[in-house]
């Protein structure tokens, strides 16, 4: 039987569960309803075809995300192909090799780094990283996508450490005492045994950063230079949606296409977000090996 | 296990679809602008001076702080007068004047001949206008750039994308770095219209702000951008002297005289546009805002005074 205080604490605890469901109907809403006009007045097409976003245009406006798209990727990619090997090797260390002393001292750290805020990893982009950028390849600006995919790694960084760490102590003790018991070495437990088994949690944390990354606003806006044309390289300047979207939204006339097609890009953003986050999370629920 | 998060997952589709449904009628509770019910008061009940009075300014963007300040001292000396001000471009300001929703349009360009016949159709009123600030841009590269002057035609080519490499316009060989603001700032519709004259290149990078162009230039030393006058005593950058074309005197934009003169050519006045000659409170609005308190207020605004020749102009409409 429960008591009163019980059932009252159960409803309590179930709005604000409901509460959170709520939340993101309503910015799904927002962004549908906000989206819909500059939808129905040029459908979905020309946001997704090669062409230019141009809606402050001397002639006709464009309002075409393409490359913005394509920036987004870059930023991403680069950020996750040194984030991911780095992330998941600090992860094995922890989580095998490291002695209890050690993991106390660095796992605060690895907090202390997720807690940078964005803004102050993009000054110290635009101050530090992009002179170096501009020296070592010889190029007249270190305002590039490299630079921001830099500053997006170090930021999914915590996120894969932690997701990652988790998902190999998870990891069966059976199996790392059979790879020893066989006279593996340590380093070959960890490599061929432990990484593998906990391959599915190790994917999720790096598809996590990766959302992270795809979202990842300030930093972009301020390092990469947000150009719109079709970037050349890693060393070119791009834009990606999200700093699109926050360069554009300040002062663009309220209710004008323009307004809507800047949602149109959330919308987009929201839906690659939603599709990565989602596969995450069944990665994360379907881990055989561990749950067996 | 699975099964229930599907069921959560359908759960919040279900959800935002009913709110979907449920909301559509909503949408116009978004419209932002309080609307005094009786606009036009300014214009019609000049004579009763302690009467109160409400006036709509609207229009360009970049003006809408500095008229929003001017405003506001206005309405501190005079409490009966109720002045409003709202933005979306001149373009907007314009057709809501015509429409006689507005009683003032601000505009930072000169209104069209079609526009001025239809005002006369329309509100039977011959259109007025008061040019009550200046503003100016200067166009900055990195110090260590030997180039000093650029006539407006090679500013333009150069943002179209037409010259990339400073060697063309006497300086260095080394590749123009393009950089300016977003499609939405007033700085970039003024830089277009009066230099561009076209498409900015694709390859222009986009600042969040004056202060990110005026950072990216001092680091890039091929970097060209554009900025208010203010910025151009940064250290690290130098602002060009600009000649209107080939063959004549370039200004150096850092002189105040050259802006306060009209020889620096990166200048626009500011207008506000009226239907009728501007009587009783707006007038004395009008007055306030071309007074020594008024201009001094547009310059801590960031714009300039206006010149001998806009004083002219204003007679017209003031005197």
């Amino acid at each position: 039987m429960l008591s009163l205080s019980e059932k009252v604490m159960k409803v309590i605890f179930l709005i604000c569960g409901l509460a959170i469901v709520l939340f993101l109907a309503g910015i799904l809403f927002t962004l549908l309803s906000n989206s819909w006009p500059a939808l129905r007045e040029m459908g979905l097409v020309p946001f997704l075809t090669p062409g230019r976003w141009n809606p402050g245009a001397y002639g006709e406006p464009t309002y075409s995300l393409f490359n913005m798209i394509y920036g987004t990727f870059l930023v991403t990619v680069g950020a996750l192909v040194f984030a991911v090997p780095i992330g998941v090797a600090a992860a094995a260390y922890l989580a095998e090799i490291a002695a209890p002393w050690e993991r106390e001292l660095f796992k605060p750290i690895v907090e202390i780094l997720a807690g940078i805020p964005s803004v102050v990893l993009g000054f110290f982009g635009l101050v530090v990283i992009a002179p170096l950028i501009s020296r070592i390849f010889n190029i007249p600006s270190g305002i590039t996508a490299l630079n921001g995919a830099i500053l997006v790694g170090i930021m999914a960084m915590p996120t894969i450490i932690t997701l990652a760490e988790d998902a190999i102590t998870a990891v069966p003790k059976e199996y790392r005492n059979a790879s020893l018991a066989l006279g593996g070495t340590r380093w070959q437990t960890i490599w061929k045994i432990t990484v593998p088994a906990a391959f599915s949690g190790i994917t999720a944390a790096s598809l996590l950063g990766m959302g992270r990354a795809i979202g990842e606003t300030m930093t972009v806006l301020m390092v990469t230079g947000n150009m719109i044309a079709w970037p050349e390289s890693f060393l070119d300047s791009v834009r990606t949606l999200s700093a699109g979207i926050a360069i554009d939204i300040g002062d663009v006339v309220f209710n004008s296409t323009h307004f809507h097609a800047l949602f149109v890009a959330g919308l987009l953003l929201f839906t690659i977000t939603f599709i990565v986050n989602l596969l995450a999370d069944i990665l994360i629920h379907r881990n055989p090996e561990v749950n067996k | 296990m699975n099964q229930k998060r599907w069921l959560t997952f359908a759960g919040i589709v279900f959800l935002a679809a009913v709110m979907l449904l449920t909301g559509c009628g909503g949408q116009q509770a978004a419209d932002p602008v309080e609307t005094p019910d009786n606009g036009d008061a300014g214009d019609d009940t000049p004579e009763e001076a302690q009467e109160s009075v409400a006036i709509m300014l609207g229009g360009s963007d970049s003006e809408v702080n500095v008229v929003a300040r001017l405003a506001e001292e206005y309405m501190n000396d005079n409490p009966h007068v109720s002045i409003a001000v709202t933005g979306g471009g001149s373009g907007v300001g314009i057709s809501s004047l015509i429409d006689g929703d507005i009683d003032v349009a601000n505009s930072s360009r000169p209104m069209r001949d079609s526009e001025i016949a239809d005002l006369e159709a329309n509100q039977g009123e011959d259109a007025y206008a008061v040019r009550f600030a200046v503003d100016g841009v200067a166009v900055l590269v990195n110090e260590n750039n030997p180039v000093e002057e650029l006539t407006v035609d090679q500013i333009g080519a150069i943002y179209r994308g037409e010259i990339t490499n400073w060697s063309e316009v006497g300086g260095e060989n080394m590749d123009i770095t393009l950089y300016g603001r977003q499609s939405t700032s007033g700085t970039y519709v003024f830089f277009m219209e009066l230099v561009v004259q076209g498409e900015y290149s694709e390859r222009k990078r986009n600042m969040a702000g004056t202060s990110d162009i005026v950072e990216a230039v001092i680091g890039d030393v091929g970097g060209i951008g554009y900025a208010a006058i203010g910025y151009a005593d940064e250290d690290g950058v130098k602002a060009l002297s600009v000649a209107a074309g080939e063959g004549s005197q370039a200004y150096d934009p850092t002189v105040l005289e050259n802006v306060t003169s009209g020889n620096y050519p990166l200048t626009r006045p500011l207008y506000q546009y009226i239907a009728g000659k501007p009587e009783g409170a707006l007038l004395d609005f009008f007055l306030f805002e071309v007074s020594e308190a008024g201009q001094a207020i547009v310059l801590q605004e960031g714009f300039y005074p206006i010149t001998a020749a806009d004083i002219d102009f204003n007679k017209a409409a003031l005197e």
